[in-house]
């Protein structure tokens, strides 16, 4: 069954670079096996899918996407696409339970050694702005010094299927992989998760 | 000598017989340039050193001939439908890069989606169809007057008429345009029947020898930059040197087409001039947004547009020529 988990990935994938001719400029990293956490910017459902399949398969198999369990466990088949294809590590969005950590299903992925693709928006940007970034990012990174935390600005998904779009318009879109950020000695919450925000806007082509 | 007496014939069955002998003998002289192009630039690196960053895109460049000649000829080989196919796909990704560099809106969204996967399939059938009444008008009319109307249906009235005008500019260059190629074996001249593939590869050649062409006496001779605010890289020599170059060529290859030496010369005249013009024009665009390339499909070339350029200005001014002069 693995075998045909990974077929539908590889077809998920072509599909989507097919739609979007989508490249990847490795920038300020290559694409090495290591631990890292890629955080991006989010404006549809097809990033993640689209990072993930920048990857080289090696790299792929090792790097999980965090999806909102709220939507991917709606349906037997999303259920199928984010467990057994993505192997995607499901959160609760929108607040737990008062006092449960809603980054528990990250921690426990990062201990084992995976990598992952997270973004920090929390959710789909309305109109393809990069809006500030959720507090988990800093969490992550204070917990995890080990894992290179590694910026992607995704450019044109907005444009290509925005925040209530059902079909894809085929541009080409490109994914910037910028130089690793690590969390300084001190560094307050704020200014990190600032600082990590405004490393996706400076991958942002001068235009 | 018949070449194609030992071509499998269940192979270029799609091929009209009056092209196929003509069109294998066009493919392997092609193979033969390419095959010398390649022992070049193999020797180049050997003498220039693989560091060599002119060498190395002049041999990326050559390799991506390899394998855009391969699909045309596969293209071929499915006739008529395989030739229509080819440009509808071509458009596609043409099209792709265009829209990709323009300020469109969410608005839009509606009205793209249409280009792509309404204008853009509706034109190819109707060239496909050879329905001239309708594929010659069909960008300009209809998708021209549906098309802002569906982006009014995005309630954002922010830059319209500049969203409006650039992607009825994307369509009618890479749909519109590019759909003449195709549209060329519609075209019904006395004396010259099922032989309109051979008209086809006559525009691909003579306009891409002239791109190259020109990059060649360009990087031999180039002094004067005839435009170095459009694009810095064409002088007048490569100009000159180009145009008169592929003339001749396209007059030497007067024995595939319906024209006599001297119009097949006048007609390759026309179609290079038009070509450097798209060059030019393409360029302009390319400037204004502040990207080099169209994208990075083809390796060396840049984008699909970047070696089209010429092409989408050319074959619709090929077309209506030849159909003026040639046809009842």
């Amino acid at each position: 069954m693995r075998i045909f988990d990974r077929f539908v990935g590889r077809l998920l994938i072509s599909a989507a670079r097919l739609l979007t001719g989508a490249y990847a400029n490795w920038l300020g990293c290559k694409p090495e096996p290591r631990q890292r956490l890629y955080f991006a910017n989010h404006a549809s459902h097809l990033d993640f899918l689209l990072l993930w399949g920048m990857l080289p398969p090696a790299l792929r198999h090792k790097t999980r996407p965090v999806a909102g369990a709220d939507y991917w466990n709606a349906s037997a088949l999303r259920r199928y696409v984010i467990h057994r294809v993505f192997r995607g590590v499901l959160v609760t969005r929108g607040g737990g339970a008062a006092g449960s950590d809603l980054l528990a299903p990250l921690r426990e992925a990062l201990a084992a050694g995976d990598s992952l693709i997270f973004f920090p928006e929390g959710t789909r940007s309305p109109d393809g702005e990069i809006q500030a970034f959720k507090s988990g990012l800093y969490h992550l990174a204070h917990d995890y010094p080990q894992v290179e935390f590694v910026p992607v600005l995704m450019e044109n998904l907005s444009r290509v299927m925005g925040k209530g779009e059902f079909l894809p318009v085929p541009l080409i879109c490109v994914l910037s992989f910028g130089t690793p950020l690590a969390l300084a000695p001190d560094e307050a919450k704020p200014a990190f998760l600032t600082r990590a925000r405004q490393a996706l806007i400076d991958l942002l082509p001068a235009r | 000598m018949t070449l194609s007496a030992d071509l499998p014939l269940q192979l270029s069955a799609r091929v009209p017989e009056a092209a196929r002998e003509a069109t294998l003998w066009l493919f392997l002289g092609v193979g033969a340039v390419l095959v010398f192009a390649s022992l070049v630039g193999a020797l180049l690196r050997w003498r220039l050193g693989p560091q060599n960053s002119v060498v190395a895109n002049l041999n990326a460049r050559i390799k991506a001939w390899w394998v855009m000649v391969a699909v045309i000829g596969l293209a071929m080989l499915g006739g008529h439908t395989g030739v229509v196919l080819l440009f509808g796909l071509v458009s596609f990704l043409a099209l792709r890069e265009f829209i990709t560099l323009t300020h469109t809106r969410r608005g839009d969204h509606l009205a793209l989606l249409a280009c792509f996967f309404l204008f853009l399939p509706l034109q190819y059938l109707f060239v496909w169809q050879n329905w001239y009444g309708m594929f010659s008008i069909f960008v300009p009319v209809y998708a021209f007057l549906l098309m802002p109307f569906l982006a009014c249906l995005g309630h954002d009235t922010t830059n319209f008429l500049a969203r409006a005008t650039q992607t009825q500019w994307g369509l009618m260059i890479c749909v519109y345009a590019i759909s003449h190629v195709p549209a060329l074996l519609a075209l019904q001249i006395p004396g010259f029947a099922e032989r309109n593939l051979l008209l086809v590869i006559f525009l691909i050649l003579v306009v891409q020898s002239s791109d190259v062409l020109q990059y060649v006496w360009g990087k031999l001779l180039g002094r004067r930059k005839i435009a170095p605010n459009v694009s810095p890289s064409k002088t007048l020599e490569g100009f000159l040197g180009g145009v008169a170059s592929a003339t001749a060529l396209g007059a030497a290859m007067w024995w595939i087409t319906p024209f006599t030496p001297l119009q097949a010369a006048g007609m390759a005249l026309a179609i290079t001039l038009m070509g450097f013009a798209g060059g030019l024009v393409m360029s302009a665009i390319k400037r204004d947004r502040g990207v080099k390339d169209w994208g990075h499909l083809i390796e060396g070339h840049g984008g699909m547009l970047d070696r089209l350029d010429s092409v989408c200005f050319s074959a619709p001014i090929f077309f209506h020529l030849v159909r003026y002069f040639f046809t009842p």
